[in-house]
């Protein structure tokens, strides 16, 4: 097992395989996209109070789902980066921070643009529009701490500590609802119990989620790969690769 | 494991213990600032401030919308089922504001108790369905918005 967790920290151990994964993972992630796109937003009834606008769940649910998983990647990364010093961590971390504030933009955006129809209000302070807000702020924040030193390991060490106290927001994001009274809606799909959601909408919503988990893996992937070359460019092994491109 | 990380380890631990316990206690104490709304029951019994503006947020009474014939002026009831406020409201309410539907008000108590509403907002809950599946469900006896809070 460590053998394994530490060939991950070999940039062209991890390029080669990342390379070898997104040869099958993208092709798929499209399909799934595309499938679950066409099949949420065209084949699926419509809601019996909300009509067709309620269809923005297939964007805004699993973006806002894969914001909050992604933000544990980066912590977790964060943390392997604090305690092994490993720098494919730092890159996995610092390449998290802005597809999950890309994805959290998503879930606040589309959000708002069915809360006009829905609730009467494009925005409003509740428990969990503000907590997701704050996870912006808090991707954000790592972007922009990274960006503030000049020395890449120092910039690795502060952003792994605020990804780190960053974790509290995401179960208070998840339970916001629960815990007060808000004017969003608790959660539709349950792990316990049956959904409320019916299934004829359930299905592509779930493939929707599925799909967005792929499209953080390759995007987190592909970001990696850049900016692995970018560092290690002055290297043997990068200068072999693309040799091995040119010919 | 070696030691210098075991030490690192725990440091990281500490960290997110900590930030949870200290966050936690500052979101324990806020917890009356976190909610949106008032329940009506909260509001019956004097907990919501007079002369200031508040929330309430409740379902919308069956039966209990009077509209004016003049102007938009529109009365209505929520409740949670403990108690219920009434409400005065001038303006144009959001398409999925009905009856038995969950809604918010915000705006001030009168010495009568009545809510002066300067905006309505619908509380969509967490049920969708295709309208078929919801009239079967009626017909059946069974309330399609039964489980929501």
């Amino acid at each position: 097992m460590w053998t394994f967790f530490h060939k991950l920290g070999s940039p062209p151990w991890l390029y080669a395989i990342s390379g070898s994964i997104l040869k099958y993972l993208l092709p798929a992630t499209l399909l799934a996209l595309g499938v679950g796109m066409v099949w949420g937003l065209l084949f699926t009834p419509p809601d019996f109070r909300q009509g067709d606008s309620y269809r923005i769940i297939y964007i805004h649910v699993p973006a806002a789902a894969v914001a909050l998983a992604g933000y544990y990647v980066m912590a977790t990364a964060g943390a392997i980066s604090l305690i092994w010093k490993m720098k494919m961590a730092d890159i996995a971390m610092q390449c998290c921070a802005p597809i999950g504030a890309a994805l959290t933009f998503v879930a606040l955006v589309t959000g708002s643009i069915w809360g006009k129809p829905t609730w009467g209000t494009w925005w409003v302070w509740d428990a969990r529009i503000t907590s997701m807000l704050i996870l912006l702020f808090l991707y954000l924040g790592v972007i922009a701490l990274y960006e503030a030193y000049d020395n890449k390991a120092a910039a690795a060490r502060a952003c792994a500590v605020l990804s780190l106290v960053g974790t509290v927001n995401i179960p208070i994001i998840y339970k916001s609802v629960d815990w007060w009274y808000s004017l969003h809606q608790p959660a539709s799909i349950k792990f316990t119990g049956e959904s409320s959601i019916h299934p004829s909408m359930l299905y592509p919503l779930l493939l929707m989620i599925a799909a967005f988990y792929a499209l953080f893996a390759c995007a987190l992937l592909l970001r990696m790969r850049a900016e692995i070359l970018d560092r290690e460019r002055r290297t043997g092994w990068v200068r072999k690769l693309l040799e091995a491109d040119a010919v | 494991m070696h030691p210098v990380r075991k030490q690192r380890l725990y440091l990281v631990l500490f960290l997110v213990a900590f930030s949870s316990i200290a966050i936690g206690l500052v979101v324990y104490g806020l917890r009356g600032n976190i909610n949106l709304f008032f329940p009506p029951a909260e509001v019956a019994a004097g907990k919501a401030p007079l002369g200031q503006s508040i929330r309430v947020g409740g379902m919308v009474v069956d039966g209990s919308i009077q509209r004016s014939e003049h102007n938009l002026e529109v009365r209505f009831e929520l409740t949670d089922y403990a108690a219920t406020v009434p409400v005065i409201y001038e303006g144009i309410l959001p398409d999925l504001f009905d009856e038995g539907q969950g809604a918010v008000a915000s705006g001030q108590l009168n010495a009568d108790g009545v809510l002066v509403a300067s905006e309505v907002l619908a509380k969509h809950d967490e049920n969708y369905m295709p309208p078929e599946v919801a009239e079967a469900l009626e017909r059946s006896g069974a309330s399609p918005g039964g489980n929501s809070k």
